[in-house]
């Protein structure tokens, strides 16, 4: 039995405290895509050119939207259990007759949805700058569920684990930043010494940058099986690591 | 009476290995107000933690209505709400949605002749559309009475629902809680207090170093507080009670010089009269009499002495 108005109350607490602050966690994000786009797709861009059909400024929509909403989905998630937890209001989660399944669902399903959003307002605003002719439309939004998820899954995660605001900031700046701009976001992979392509190959972001551009354009640079299969997993590890801390009540039980 | 909360063998070791809880047995009846007295550090608030899922177990079971708070938590849970002892709360939040939020996280339909009237009850109601920083301490604290009595539990945890309230409001406080368990709410309240327990409960608990040393109904603990001794000082030593004053149940002092007799001042006849015609047949000469009253506070200390 899953107790679904539990969860919706978390759902839409969460989105409320959004909505209160809308224009912030909106304007950030979009205007450092524009800047992206106005540096990388225009300045530099006329002069690179990976692939003979898509013009860069094209070929790095995929790489900056899970740019963004990778920052954001770990951004929302980890605050948002972590600012009950740094208030004290955890109590009340905790002595609720809900399971630990339906916590993650209320939490992550709210910041997952505020990203997935983002990424499709910043896909909006894309337009403004490029031709995007999207030949997957069903898998694109896929892709960037399965990548607003997964991230906030991590974000949750994150979020448990910190005592304090500094390490909540330390995770997203220290490694998903780097992984992202060595993940594949503005190049091809084929750029690098062949060292540096064989380190790429473990970085999660590199499979998923691959799939989500595969559903842009067709083409990716590793197959789209792999891409799904590797982010699948990614998820399940997230799950297991959730799992196993509600079941020791680390960090969250005394 | 019914019993609501059952405690059995409730232990409770934090990581640090420090054992905030050892082997504590209680029930709690159906309606009533049950005070955990106990000074800082006696555990009360664990206890607390523990049977409403805060805190894991260590060993021991735990029922509410019936149900196991680890194997039955949901329906276990449904019947608890809790105030906590600090004030923790969401700061820009307007009041009535964050008791609104709380009645469905505790997976309660809607009902907002509900809320409102308890909103009233509690006199926040026109303070429903405030954000509750912006409140006073005591009315934060009503806030989270409030979030606590949304999903209508039938059990209330208060952890010291009068810290840092003034004499003003602590009585407005007393009189909301009296008027809760009239409405049928069982009531769990710690305090460091001893006249709030006095005032308050039904039952007091006296909780010490993880341990409760003491549970008795309010009223049998006032009447061992309305005792008093009667002491004889004699100047010779006694060494055994004289046959004749048997029916006195005298008590002889460390030091063999006095005889003790307890006695209730409220009584008609205390029987000092007698006693003291009794004690002079038996040739005991008298040096002084005196009389001693224990009361709650005393009753409380010796008890956290000898532990
Ligand atoms: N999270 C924790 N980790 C380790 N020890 C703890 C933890 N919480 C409480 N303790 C210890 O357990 C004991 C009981 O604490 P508890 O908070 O239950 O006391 P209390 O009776 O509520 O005290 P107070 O009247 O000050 O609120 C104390 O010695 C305390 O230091
Ligand atoms: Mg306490």
């Amino acid at each position: 039995m899953i107790n679904f108005r539990s969860i919706k109350a978390i759902y839409i607490f969460e989105m409320s405290r959004t909505f209160r602050t809308l224009i912030q966690s909106l304007v950030s994000p979009i205007l450092s895509t524009v800047l992206y786009f106005i540096v990388f797709g225009t300045a530099i861009g006329n002069n690179i050119n990976f692939t003979n059909e898509i013009p860069y400024g094209a070929f790095i929509v995929p790489g900056l939207v899970i740019l963004t909403i990778s920052m954001q989905s770990v951004n929302n998630a980890s605050f948002g259990i972590f600012f009950p937890k740094f208030l004290g209001t955890t109590y009340e989660i905790l002595s609720a007759p809900i399971s630990y399944v339906e916590i993650v669902i209320g939490y992550v399903g709210a910041s997952a949805t505020k990203s997935f959003c983002l990424g499709l307002l910043i896909l909006m605003t894309s337009t403004f700058f490029v031709d995007l002719d999207i030949k997957f439309p069903i898998l694109m939004l896929c892709m960037l569920l399965l990548s607003c998820v997964s991230f906030s899954l991590l974000g949750f995660i994150i979020g448990i684990v910190s005592d304090n605001f500094e390490q909540i900031n330390f995770v997203p700046m220290i490694i998903i930043t780097p992984l992202v701009f060595l993940g594949g976001s503005f190049y091809t992979i084929d750029v690098l010494p062949d060292f540096w392509q064989t380190i790429t190959l473990f970085n999660p972001i590199f499979y998923l940058v691959s799939g989500f551009r595969y559903s842009f354009f067709g083409t990716g640079e590793v197959n789209i099986i792999i891409s799904i299969f590797s982010i699948s997993l990614f998820i399940l590890l997230c799950i297991i690591i959730i799992w196993r801390i509600f079941k020791t009540g680390y960090k969250i039980k005394t | 009476m019914q019993t609501i909360i059952e405690i059995k063998n409730l232990r409770k070791i934090y990581k640090d290995n420090k054992v905030a809880l050892d082997d504590v047995n209680l029930n709690i009846f159906k309606g009533e107000i049950i005070a955990l007295l106990g000074p800082n550090g006696a555990g009360k608030t664990t206890l607390i933690s523990n049977i409403c899922g805060i805190s894991s177990i260590t060993s021991g079971d735990i029922k509410v209505n019936g149900f196991d708070v680890v194997d039955n938590y949901r329906e276990a849970r449904k019947c608890i709400g809790i105030v906590p002892q600090e004030l923790s709360f969401e700061p820009f939040e307007k009041v009535i949605n964050t008791v609104n939020f709380s009645r469905q996280l505790f997976g309660k339909k809607p009902d907002e002749k509900y809320i409102e009237n308890l909103l009233k009850k509690l006199s926040l109601w026109d303070k429903k559309d405030q954000i509750i920083r912006s409140l006073s301490g005591g009315m934060k604290r009503r806030v989270l009475i409030a979030k606590a009595l949304s999903h209508e539990p039938d059990v209330l945890f208060l952890d010291e629902p009068t810290a840092g309230v003034d004499v003003e409001l602590r009585k407005d406080m007393w009189n909301t809680i009296k008027n809760l368990q009239n409405s049928g709410v069982t009531i769990i309240l710690t305090t460091h207090y001893i006249e709030e327990a006095e005032l308050m409960a039904n039952r007091i608990a006296v909780i010490n170093n993880g341990k409760i040393l003491l549970i008795d109904k309010k009223d049998n603990l006032i009447d061992r507080m309305s005792k008093k001794t009667l002491i004889i000082h004699t100047n010779s030593k006694i060494n055994k009670i004289d046959k004749a004053l048997g029916k006195f149940k005298l008590r002889i002092s460390k030091d063999k010089k006095n005889l003790e007799y307890d006695y209730s001042p409220n009584k008609k006849k205390t029987g000092i009269t007698t006693l003291l015609n009794e004690i002079k047949k038996t040739g005991i000469e008298l040096i002084d009499v005196q009389t001693k009253q224990s009361n709650l506070e005393q009753i409380f200390v010796e008890i956290l002495k000898n532990d």
